[in-house]
C-alpha cells in the first residue's frame, strides 16, 4: 500500500465529507483530490519524476497537504520545512536533499527566494498565489500556473520507494534527513490510528505544525480512516482554539506538554463546551504527572494517550488509558507490529526492570538519514536477526517488571524544547558566527512551559559588550524559534575537563566563576 | 497612551528583530503571519504589556484583534484605559 492511495480509497467512499477545514475554507476528499490531481500533474509536466526531492516550505493550511500528496501522486518524495526555517538553513537543506521543486507562499517567498539563489538544485519554485509573483527569481511561478489538466502518469512507486524525508537536528549541528518509506509510513499510521481507536467519525483538531511528524501524521491517520482535520494556524491564541474546537465539535486533540500547560493554564477553560473531546494525545516530550492529573480533571470523557516517539520511526509507544492510574509517568511497553527493548553499552537485551537505550525493530523504522552514512551506522544496527537493521533511539529508559517505559534521559546531549529536538551545536555555531563571541556552549535547563529552554554561556572578546537580547535576537535571525536561547549568560571563562573539553554539567554548579548578566 | 505604540515598537523590535526585518515592520502587520511572534513570543509580549502599562489581560483577550499588530495592541490598550477610568 502506498502512502497516497488511503486518500483515493477515502474519496471515493466519501467524495462528499468534509476532509480539511482551514480558517473559513472546508474541503470535501474530492476536492481535494481533484486539487491534488491537478498540481501532480503539473509537477510532472515540469520534469519531476520518481525519486525526485520536493521541499514543502508553508505554513498550517491545506495548501501544505495538496503538496505533500501531489508529490507522492508523482512518484516524488516530499521533505517538509518549518516555516520558521531562515534562508541559510532552507538553502542547506534543499542542497543537501538535492531538492529539484520548492513549494511556499507569498509571505516565505522572501527567504524561500534568497535560499534557492543559492540552490541550484531547484528547477521551480512554485508560490501559493493566484498570481505569478514579480521582483524575485524567475525560477518562481504561481500554483495556477503550476497546475496541470492533462492526466497524470502512472511513476511505478512501490512501497519501499521513499515517501519523506523530514530534517532533523543533529547532534553534530548539521541536520539530517531522516529517509522515511512509503511502508515506514503506512505502518506508523496504521498502528496509531489503531490504537488510538480513530474512525470516520472523528474530528481531529490540530494546530501542532505540519512541518512536525506529528502534525503531519494526523493528516496522514485521517485521511486513512475517513475522517476530518480542522488546521489551526497555531497555539498562539489557546482562547481562539477552544472557541474553534468547540465550534468544530473536534473530538481528538492531539498536543505536546508546551500545549497543554498553555491551554491548562486558561482560566476560562470550563466556559467551553469540549464534550465531544474523546481523545486527548501527548507526545514529543514528557508529560509532567501534574499535568496529566489536571487534564483528566478537565476532560473527564476523554481517553489520554501518553506517548512517545522519534523522527525515524515516529512513534515507539504508548501507555493505555487505562494504565494512568497505575503508573502516570510510563509512556507504555511498545506498540502492535513493532518490538522494544533495552540494550547495555555492548548492546545486551536487558531484562525488565532494568535501565539501558531503547532499540526499536519493526517495518517504520526509517532507511536511514539522507546521505549520511556514518550517522545512519550509528543509528541503525545489526540486531537480533541475520540481516535485519535495528534502531537505537539513543534515548536511555527503565523499565518495570511488567516491561512498562519510563524516559531517563537522552544519550547525547540533544535538548527537547517544546517537544522539538534542538541540537547545542547548531545553536552554539549561530551564537559563535555574533563578532566578538570567544565561546559559547548551550544547554537545556528545566523550563515549566518549554520543558527545556535552551541557555547559552557566552565568553565574549575583550572589547566587546552584548545584552541577553542581542544574543538572542542575533539566533532568531538565524534559527527557527524554538531553537533560539531564553536565556543567556555571560562568563569569564568555561569549566573545562582535565582533556581540555568544555565541562556542561559544570555550568550548572559554578555560580562563583560566572560574571553578573548583563541588563 | 497615545505613547504606546512606540514603546511596543521598541520592545518587539529589541527583542525580536534583526537587520532589514526591522524596517520592515508596518502598524498592521501580523505579528503571528510575518512569524515576528509564536506561541510563546505572545506570552512574553503579554506579561510585558502587563508590566510596562500596569493592565491586566485576561485570557479572553488573548485574541489577535487585541494583539496580532501594534494596530491592534495600541487600540487594545486604549479601549483598557477607557474600561479603567
Amino acid at each position: 500500500m502506498l502512502l497516497h492511495e488511503f486518500l483515493r480509497s477515502s474519496v471515493h467512499r466519501t467524495p462528499d465529507k468534509v476532509a480539511l477545514v482551514a480558517g473559513t475554507e472546508r474541503v470535501t476528499y474530492s476536492k481535494l483530490d481533484r486539487r491534488v490531481q491537478r498540481l501532480a500533474a503539473g509537477l510532472q509536466s515540469r520534469g519531476v519524476r520518481r525519486g525526485d526531492r520536493v521541499a514543502i516550505f508553508l505554513e498550517n493550511g491545506i495548501e501544505a497537504v495538496v503538496a505533500w500528496y501531489a508529490v507522492l501522486r508523482a512518484g516524488a518524495v516530499f521533505m517538509v520545512v518549518n516555516p520558521f526555517t531562515k534562508r541559510g538553513k532552507l538553502s542547506y537543506l534543499l542542497n543537501d536533499a538535492r531538492a529539484s521543486a520548492l513549494v511556499t507562499s507569498v509571505s516565505l517567498l522572501p527567504e524561500a527566494a534568497a535560499a534557492v539563489q543559492a540552490a541550484a538544485s531547484v528547477s521551480f519554485v512554485i508560490v501559493a498565489a493566484d498570481a505569478t509573483p514579480v521582483n524575485y527569481d524567475t525560477r518562481c511561478l504561481s500554483w495556477a500556473s503550476a497546475e496541470s489538466d492533462s492526466p497524470v502518469s502512472e511513476p511505478g512507486t512501490i512501497d519501499v520507494d521513499l515517501a519523506s524525508i523530514v530534517y532533523t537536528s543533529g547532534s553534530t549541528g548539521r541536520p539530517k534527513g531522516v529517509m522515511l518509506t512509503h511502508l515506514n509510513m503506512t505502518t506508523a499510521a496504521t498502528v496509531v490510528s489503531g490504537y488510538l481507536g480513530l474512525t470516520a467519525d472523528d474530528i481531529i483538531f490540530s494546530a501542532l505544525p505540519l512541518s512536525f511528524d506529528y502534525g503531519l501524521y494526523q493528516i496522514l491517520m485521517s485521511v486513512q480512516v475517513g475522517a476530518s482535520v480542522v488546521i489551526d494556524r497555531s497555539f498562539a491564541f489557546p482562547v481562539k482554539a477552544l472557541e474553534l474546537m468547540e465550534r468544530e465539535r473536534v473530538t481528538v486533540f492531539p498536543g505536546v506538554p508546551t500545549m497543554f500547560a498553555m491551554l491548562t493554564g486558561v482560566r476560562s477553560l470550563s466556559e467551553f463546551d469540549l464534550a465531544s473531546l474523546k481523545i486527548i494525545s501527548s507526545t514529543a516530550a514528557v508529560l509532567p504527572e501534574q499535568r496529566i492529573r489536571e487534564l483528566r480533571a478537565l476532560f473527564p470523557q476523554a481517553a489520554l494517550f501518553s506517548m512517545y516517539g522519534l523522527t525515524e520511526c515516529q512513534r515507539v509507544s504508548f501507555l493505555p488509558p487505562e494504565q494512568l492510574d497505575v503508573r502516570p509517568s510510563s509512556v507504555g511497553r511498545g506498540m502492535p507490529n513493532s518490538e522494544v527493548w533495552l540494550v547495555d553499552e555492548a548492546g545486551a537485551q536487558l531484562p525488565n526492570g532494568s535501565t539501558g537505550e531503547l532499540v526499536v525493530r519493526g517495518s517504520h523504522v526509517m532507511r536511514g538519514y539522507w546521505g549520511n552514512p556514518e550517522a545512519t551506522a550509528e543509528r541503525l544496527k545489526p540486531g537480533p536477526y541475520p540481516g535485519e537493521l535495528v534502531l537505537y533511539s539513543g534515548d536511555i529508559f527503565r523499565s518495570d517488571s511488567e516491561g512498562y517505559l519510563y524516559f531517563v534521559a537522552r544519550k547525547d546531549d540533544m535538548i527537547n524544547s517544546r517537544g522539538e529536538k534542538v541540537s547545542p551545536r547548531e545553536v552554539e555555531s549561530i551564537v559563535h558566527a555574533l563578532d566578538g563571541v570567544l565561546e559559547a556552549v548551550v544547554v537545556g535547563v528545566p523550563d515549566e512551559l518549554l520543558g527545556e529552554a535552551i541557555k547559552a554561556y557566552v565568553v565574549l572578546r575583550p572589547g566587546y559588550t552584548y545584552t541577553e537580547r542581542d544574543v538572542i535576537r542575533h539566533c532568531l535571525a538565524h534559527l527557527e524559534n524554538f531553537m533560539a536561547p531564553k536565556f543567556v549568560d555571560f562568563v569569564g571563562e568555561l569549566p573545562r575537563t582535565d582533556t581540555g573539553k568544555v565541562y556542561k554539567k559544570g555550568l550548572h554548579s559554578v555560580p562563583g566563576g560566572l560574571a553578573p548578566k548583563a541588563s | 497612551m497615545t505613547d504606546a505604540k512606540p514603546l511596543v515598537r521598541a520592545f518587539i523590535l529589541d527583542n525580536f528583530l534583526m537587520g532589514g526585518d526591522r524596517e520592515g515592520l508596518s502598524d498592521h502587520d501580523s505579528l503571528l503571519g510575518r512569524r515576528v511572534l509564536d506561541s510563546t513570543g505572545f506570552i512574553e509580549l503579554v506579561t510585558y504589556l502587563e508590566r510596562t502599562f500596569g493592565v491586566r489581560i485576561e485570557d479572553h483577550e488573548m485574541v489577535p484583534e487585541n494583539l496580532d499588530s501594534l494596530d491592534n495592541i495600541e487600540a487594545f490598550l486604549a479601549r483598557k484605559r477607557v474600561s479603567r477610568t
